[in-house]
């Protein structure tokens, strides 16, 4: 079942790129560092998706006591991690030539950045508890406080960027999307949500079996 | 009072706890004896519903322990080697606490009973960071009255105490089991508190190694047979 | 009733021992006075500089506090088991949250009080004209704060490296508040209205009745430990 997921998931990253470089147009104003948006947008969809996971498994444990649960949430907050950090590496690439530094306080971004420090902390607390109960237990209520302030966190780095400047054109949200891009984005993002999916039930399977040792 | 059944409790493949029975009526009063690392702490708190077993099955004043904790928790007092004192409040302020953390009655008068039943309370308003070692295990004592538990669980009550304060915990013991009160005492140190068990049991390794009534052994009987015991549990 | 009791005893013994031990008060006191220096020279003399700096040095000022204060919420309970009496406690657990939340709470606004003060008299800052709008945004902001670091300080007590965990964990997820008090501090030491910064109260509000109802309703899965 896992290797049909994994090569659904290449066929997708294949596809993905294809329609990022190859189908999609070349965007008027940035050019082609824009194509970057593929890789930085389908991730932080995924990134999401990560935690709302990681809220489920932590729900799931703190209602079920089932472990089944607890390694759901340590797999996705993991991933999750990994996806923002890509995506805020992504983020930074296509910054760079876009508006000539590595990093800045777009509302997005530090939304990120923000969403990156709490489940780094969220990891960091697992790795310093041995036993498993407490781990699972604790590791359930922060990653239950850290998915219900991420929309905390989103008006309230919103409103605080409206303060300063207005808002940098990063997103598609704000300009109309070509038919081509749009179409790219969501092949990409497809083959995301294919690519998070076999790590999860990959990293799941080998949390599982090293708790049978 | 207590039906234990198969009681296990494993960290990874450590068992710690490996198939412990017994069981103990009202009334009466269960000596765990056993070396250090022998599993004692561990077993008392599983029996004070502080940690759950792994696998197995309790039984406390006819509640399921397991399933529903509150219930047993009601009846049973704990008095662990901290004693539970807080060192900056006098002996009457702890008291006031934890028996309305119980949701219990805090009347003057009963503190004042609580605290002469124990004989402090000619230091009821001193604080507790002053006393003795086994003045704190007295306020323990003090405050499982109180809550008027039924099920006694003590953890080494005897450790730092003088000879006196030994046979002040002994006395204690007898009239609590007089008044129909269960308790179970675990403690590592022979002569003190087998005066009062009916029953006596050797823990080694986590398994109940001997399970006998008291007054079917001599003292130097049962010295023997807990040597021979523990030793070869060691030498497995 | 008896969880109102429970609740109003936790907060009695903690008080009653803080004016004994003396403990946190001293020493955060202290503290405050220290921050003042720090910002000076960490800003340098320009009097204007600071100024514009206050609302953002006035809330570094409390955070810093807080994750020093706040860390220690449970450290009283470790001492002679106490931690493993509180659980054999019958009835809702989460009572024992919100007496340590209240606690937290007086502690907070000890320390803003105190910060407010060294602030206006020694950079010379007009905290005195917007005060009672001023005072609403740092009760929303106190209790944000207070209602999740009660919560991670209860978890990271029993775990180690406390001192760094507690930090780690708590930064993050106070950064809406940090953002919401300081813009809505920053608007009322310019003048501006309270009706201005009423989006940002309403955030705070919002957020503090998320934090707290979370405190309550996860409190017992972190006292089972």
């Amino acid at each position: 079942m896992t290797r049909a997921l994994g090569w659904l998931t290449v066929l997708g990253l294949v596809a993905g790129l294809a329609a990022g470089f190859g189908y999609a147009p070349r965007e008027a104003v940035q050019g082609n560092v824009q194509r970057i948006m593929y890789l930085h947008v389908p991730s932080v969809l995924t990134a999401y998706l990560a935690f709302v996971l990681v809220l489920l498994g932590s729900i799931g444990y703190l209602a079920t006591r089932r472990a089944g649960w607890d390694r759901l949430a340590a797999a996705a907050g993991e991933i999750g991690v990994l996806f923002t950090g890509l995506t805020i590496v992504s983020g930074s690439i296509w910054g760079k030539p876009t508006w000539g530094t590595w990093w800045t306080w777009d509302a997005r971004l530090t939304s990120t950045a923000v969403l990156f420090c709490v489940y780094v902390g969220y990891l960091l607390l697992r790795s310093l508890i041995e036993d498993p109960e407490a781990r699972a237990r604790y590791a359930a209520v922060v990653g239950i406080v850290g998915a219900v302030n991420i929309p905390i966190v989103h008006f309230s780095v919103k409103w605080w960027r409206a303060l300063h400047q207005p808002s940098t054109i990063l997103g598609p949200e704000r300009s109309p999307i070509d038919p081509g891009i749009g179409l790219a984005l969501f092949v990409n993002w497809v083959a995301f949500t294919l690519l998070f999916a076999y790590f999860l039930s990959r990293r799941m399977e080998i949390a599982r079996l090293e708790e049978q040792t | 009072m207590i039906a234990a059944r198969e009681l296990r409790k494993t960290y990874g493949s450590n068992s710690v706890i490996d198939g412990v029975s017994f069981e103990l009526g009202a009334g009466q009063c269960l000596a765990l004896l056993g070396p250090n690392g022998a599993g004692k702490t561990t077993l008392l708190r599983i029996l004070a519903t502080l940690l759950r077993p792994t696998t197995g099955s309790l039984t406390i004043g006819g509640a399921d322990a397991l399933r529903e904790p509150e219930r047993a928790r009601a009846l049973i007092g704990m008095v662990a080697h901290g004693s539970y004192v807080y060192e900056d409040l006098t002996a009457r302020e702890n008291l006031c606490f934890w028996e309305t953390m119980r949701g219990g009655d805090t009347v003057p008068a009963r503190l004042e009973a609580a605290l002469a039943q124990v004989e402090l309370d000619g230091v009821a308003d001193e604080r507790v960071r002053t006393f003795s070692a086994g003045m704190k295990r007295r306020l323990g004592l003090a405050r499982v009255l109180l809550g008027r538990a039924r099920l006694l669980l003590l953890d080494e009550p005897f450790t730092g105490l003088d000879r006196r304060g030994q046979k002040w915990v002994n006395e204690f013991l007898l009239d609590f089991k007089a008044g129909g009160g269960t308790a179970v005492v675990a403690t590592h140190s022979f002569g003190s508190g087998l005066g009062v068990a009916d029953r006596v049991a050797i823990l080694g390794s986590g398994r109940l190694l001997m399970d006998r009534p008291a007054a079917d052994l001599a003292p130097e009987e049962l010295h023997r047979l807990y040597e021979s015991l523990t030793d070869s549990v060691e030498s497995l | 009733m008896t969880y109102a009791r429970r609740a109003w005893i936790i907060l009695w013994k903690d008080l009653l021992i803080e004016r004994r031990a003396k403990e946190h008060a001293n020493a955060l006191l202290f503290f405050c006075v220290l921050l003042l220096f720090l910002f000076q020279f960490a800003l340098g003399p320009d009097r204007d500089r600071l100024a514009a700096a206050v609302p953002g040095l006035l809330w570094l000022g409390f955070i810093l506090a807080g994750l020093l204060g706040l860390g220690r919420s449970f450290l009283g309970e470790r001492e002679n088991d106490c931690w493993e009496g509180l659980r054999l406690t019958p009835g809702d657990k989460s009572a024992i949250y919100l007496g340590k939340l209240a606690g937290n709470c007086v502690l907070m606004t000890a320390v803003e009080i105190i910060l407010v003060v060294l602030f206006g008299v020694f950079y010379d800052v007009d905290l005195w004209t917007p005060a009672a709008p001023l005072a609403l945004v740092l009760a929303l902001g106190t209790i944000g704060l207070a209602a999740v670091g009660t919560l991670f300080a209860a978890m990271t007590t029993q775990v180690r490296a406390r001192e760094l965990l507690f930090p780690v964990l708590l930064l993050p997820v106070q950064v809406p508040v940090l953002l919401a008090t300081v813009s809505a501090t920053q608007a009322l030491l310019l003048g501006q209205p309270l009706a201005d910064v009423a989006h940002w109260l309403k955030l705070l509000a919002g957020a503090d009745l998320v934090y707290v109802t979370i405190g309550l309703l996860t409190f017992e899965f972190v006292l089972e430990g």
